[in-house]
C-alpha cells in the first residue's frame, strides 16, 4: 500500500482525496485543510484522518507522497515542505508563482530523487496521445501550424472573490485555463515552447484579472501557432479543449472525445484511408480501477502511484515540463503588459 | 419500473463522442418546446418514463405538464441530481461558502447570520436535505417514483467513504418523498459492496453497461459478475451504446443477456429512433 496525503481540500482537492479513497492499492493516510466547515465536514462524514497543519501532518503520518492541491501562491513552501521530507509529491496546476520558485522545487526534486508531477490531466487523454503519436510519426508530413483553445463557462458576470480571481494568488484565465493549452502544446508536439508575440489578455468581467488569452507562439523545434482561450465563453456548457495542427500532408484536430485526422494519401500502416478519418475517445481510452469525473484524472494518480512503485522519476508530467508552461505564462504576461505601456505612450 | 427510458443528454447538449454533436444538439434544442415534442412523441411510443438531470431549464417541462395533468398523468420523471456544471462553475467562482449561499432555499445565511453557519458545521445530514429539497422544487406535483445521485456525487462519497450520507440520503427520500433512493455510478461492483456493508437494501443502481467496457471501472468481467450474481440490487443500464461506438442491435442484445437488468435508459430525438430503441430494448424480455 502507498500511503497518501491531500493538502488542500477545495474542488480539486476533494476530488484527489476521492480517487486516492477509491484506489485499492492506495491508502488515504490524511487530509488537510484551514476551512472550519471543511474540517467539519469531513470529521463528521469520512474517517479519515484530518489536519490543519501540513507540516504536523506530514511528521505525524510520514506519507510515501502527498498532493499539493492549494492554491498557487502556497505550493513553493509546501512542496519544499514535503520534499526536505524525501516525499514524492503530486502538486495541481499551475504549477508557481514564479520562475525562480520553479526552478528551486524542480532542482530540490531531482536532488531528492523523488518522483514529482502536476496535474495537467489533458495528458491523460487518449485523443491527445494519438494525436501525439500520429504526429511523431509523421502521418501528416511537415508539420508547419498549430492552434490550441479552450473555452468555457466560468467566469460569466462582474463578481466572484475566490483565488482565482486575484492575481496575488495565480489566479486569471491564463493560468486557470490557458496554462492547460499551453501545457499540452509542449505535450502534443513533444517540444516546447520558447517564444511569444502579439499577446492579449483582455479582462471581460473580472476587476484584476483577464477573462481571455490571446497570441502568436513559437516552440523549440520552429514550429508556430496560435493560441485562442476564453474562460469567460457560456456558449460551451462545460471546459472544452482542442488542438489542431497542420502539415504538408494533413492535419490533425483533436479535442477531449474525438480526434480526426486528415490524410493526403492513404497510410495502411497507421489504419488510415485518404481524406477524413476519426479515432473516438472510446477507442482510445485505458481502463481504470476507479472512476470519478472521467478516466483522465484517475489515469494521472495510477501513473503516478506506479512510478513511485517502479522508481521512475522522469514521469510524463513531470515539475521540469510544468515549469515550461510557467515559463511561458510569465512571457506572455510580459508581452501584454509591455503592449499596455506602448498603447498608454 | 419501466423496461424502455428514455433519458436527457440529447436536449442538453451532452455528447461523450463529439463536441460538433454536442453543438447541434444545443441548437436543436434551444427552444423548451422542442424538447416537450419529443417527451410527447416518447408517450406516443409508449415511453412514458423521463430521466433526467436538475437542469434549470427542466422547471419549464414541469411547468408545461402541471398545466395539461390530464394528458401527462401517467407520465413518471426520474430525476438525477444535482446538476453538477452548475455547481463546478459556480465552486470555481464563489467557493464552497458561496455556492452554498447561492443554491439552498429562502437563503439561511441572510436569516439567521452566523446562527446559520453554525447550524451547518454540526448538521450535514440536514444541509444535505436541504440541497435535495432546492432540487426537487421543479418537480413539485410530478411522479417521481425513484430520486437518483448523479455519478459525480456518488463516486465522490464513494472514494471518500461518506457511508452514513448514504444511508441518511436513502431514508431522506423514502420518508419525505415516498421514492426509491436511485444512485448513478461509474463503479458499480464498489457500490453494491458499499450499499451491503451499509444495509441499503435491494438499492437501484445506474450504471454503464455496454460490451466494449466503456465507463465501467473494474472492467467488464467484474460488472459480469455482479450482474449473473443473486446480489440484491436492482440494476439499471446506461450508456449501451457506449456514446456511439456501438450498434443499437448489438448493444441491446448484450443488455439483454443479463435478466437482471430491470431498466434500460436510453437517447433518442426522434420518434422513429425511440420506437425501434424502445423495441431492441424489449426484445429480450
Amino acid at each position: 500500500m502507498i500511503k497518501a496525503a491531500v493538502i488542500g481540500l477545495g474542488k480539486m482537492g476533494i476530488s484527489h482525496a476521492a480517487i486516492l479513497g477509491g484506489l485499492p492499492e492506495v491508502e488515504l493516510a490524511a487530509v488537510c485543510d484551514t476551512d472550519g466547515l471543511i474540517q467539519s465536514g469531513f470529521g463528521k462524514l469520512t474517517r479519515i484522518p484530518f489536519f490543519t497543519d501540513y507540516r504536523k501532518m506530514i511528521d505525524t503520518v510520514r506519507p510515501d507522497c502527498v498532493y499539493v492541491i492549494t492554491p498557487t501562491r502556497m505550493h513553493y513552501e509546501m512542496v519544499k515542505y514535503a520534499l526536505e521530507k524525501g516525499c514524492h509529491v503530486f502538486c495541481e496546476k499551475p504549477f508557481a508563482l514564479t520562475v525562480g520558485q520553479g526552478e528551486e522545487m524542480v532542482a530540490l526534486a531531482r536532488e531528492k530523487g523523488v518522483v514529482n508531477q502536476v496535474g495537467y490531466h489533458n495528458r491523460y487523454i487518449g485523443t491527445f496521445n494519438e494525436m501525439k503519436r500520429l504526429l511523431a510519426a509523421g502521418v501528416i508530413g511537415r508539420p508547419f501550424h498549430f492552434i490550441g483553445e479552450a473555452y468555457g463557462p466560468v467566469v460569466l458576470k462582474k463578481k466572484g472573490s475566490t483565488w482565482r480571481s486575484d492575481k496575488k494568488s495565480g489566479g486569471g484565465c491564463i493560468e486557470d485555463y490557458a496554462a492547460h493549452v499551453l501545457n499540452l502544446i509542449d505535450y502534443v508536439t513533444g517540444s516546447r515552447l520558447t517564444g511569444c508575440a502579439g499577446v492579449q489578455m483582455p479582462s471581460i468581467f473580472s476587476k484584476e484579472v483577464d477573462d481571455a488569452t490571446y497570441g502568436s507562439l513559437v516552440l523549440e523545434n520552429g514550429l508556430r501557432g496560435q493560441i485562442s482561450v476564453n474562460w469567460s465563453d457560456d456558449t460551451v456548457r462545460k471546459m472544452t479543449t482542442s488542438v489542431k495542427i497542420q502539415g504538408d500532408g494533413g492535419k490533425l484536430e483533436a479535442d477531449a472525445t474525438t480526434l480526426k485526422i486528415y490524410v493526403k494519401e492513404d497510410k495502411p500502416e497507421f489504419g488510415l484511408e485518404k481524406g477524413w478519418n476519426f479515432r473516438y475517445i472510446t477507442d482510445v481510452t485505458d481502463p481504470v480501477a476507479f472512476n470519478l469525473r472521467g478516466e483522465e484524472y484517475t489515469a494521472e494518480t495510477e501513473d503516478f502511484i506506479d512510478a513511485i512503485r517502479t522508481g521512475r522519476t522522469e514521469g510524463r508530467n513531470s515539475f521540469e515540463s510544468a515549469l515550461n508552461t510557467d515559463r511561458i505564462i510569465a512571457a506572455m504576461t510580459a508581452d501584454w503588459e509591455s503592449s499596455l505601456k506602448k498603447e498608454e505612450k | 419500473m419501466d423496461r424502455a427510458i428514455l433519458g436527457d443528454n440529447q436536449f442538453f447538449a451532452v455528447n461523450h463522442l463529439s463536441d460538433e454533436r454536442s453543438r447541434a444538439q444545443a441548437i436543436r434544442f434551444k427552444d423548451n418546446r422542442a424538447i416537450i415534442d419529443v417527451l410527447d412523441q416518447a408517450m406516443e411510443c409508449g415511453v412514458n418514463t423521463f430521466m433526467c438531470t436538475t437542469h434549470d431549464r427542466i422547471t419549464a417541462i414541469c411547468d408545461h405538464m402541471r398545466k395539461n395533468p390530464a394528458k401527462y398523468a401517467d407520465f413518471k420523471f426520474l430525476p438525477g441530481m444535482p446538476y453538477a456544471h452548475k455547481y463546478a462553475n459556480a465552486l470555481t467562482e464563489l467557493g464552497i461558502l458561496g455556492t452554498l449561499q447561492a443554491y439552498i432555499p429562502g437563503n439561511i445565511f441572510a436569516v439567521t447570520g452566523k446562527a446559520g453557519l453554525a447550524f451547518l458545521r454540526k448538521d450535514f445530514p440536514s444541509l444535505m436535505e436541504l440541497l435535495v429539497d432546492a432540487e426537487m422544487k421543479m418537480f413539485e406535483g410530478m411522479n417521481t417514483p425513484v430520486i437518483f445521485l448523479q455519478n459525480v456525487i456518488v463516486d465522490l462519497m464513494l472514494g471518500l467513504g461518506t457511508d452514513e450520507l448514504f444511508v441518511h440520503y436513502a431514508e431522506y427520500i423514502r420518508k419525505r418523498y415516498g421514492a426509491e433512493p436511485g444512485f448513478i455510478t461509474m463503479n458499480l461492483p464498489r457500490m453494491v459492496d458499499l450499499c451491503e456493508r451499509v444495509g441499503i437494501d435491494n438499492p437501484i443502481i445506474c450504471s454503464s453497461i455496454n460490451k466494449i467496457g466503456f465507463r465501467m471501472s473494474g472492467g467488464v468481467g467484474e460488472y459480469e459478475e455482479y450482474l449473473q450474481s443473486d446480489r440484491r440490487f436492482r440494476p439499471m443500464a446506461m450508456q449501451c451504446l457506449a456514446a456511439g461506438a456501438l450498434k443499437p442491435t448489438e448493444a441491446m442484445a448484450y443488455v439483454n443477456r443479463f435478466p437482471k437488468i430491470e431498466s434500460v435508459v436510453f437517447g433518442a430525438s426522434s420518434k422513429a429512433h425511440i420506437a425501434e430503441t424502445k423495441r431492441l430494448i424489449e426484445q429480450g424480455v
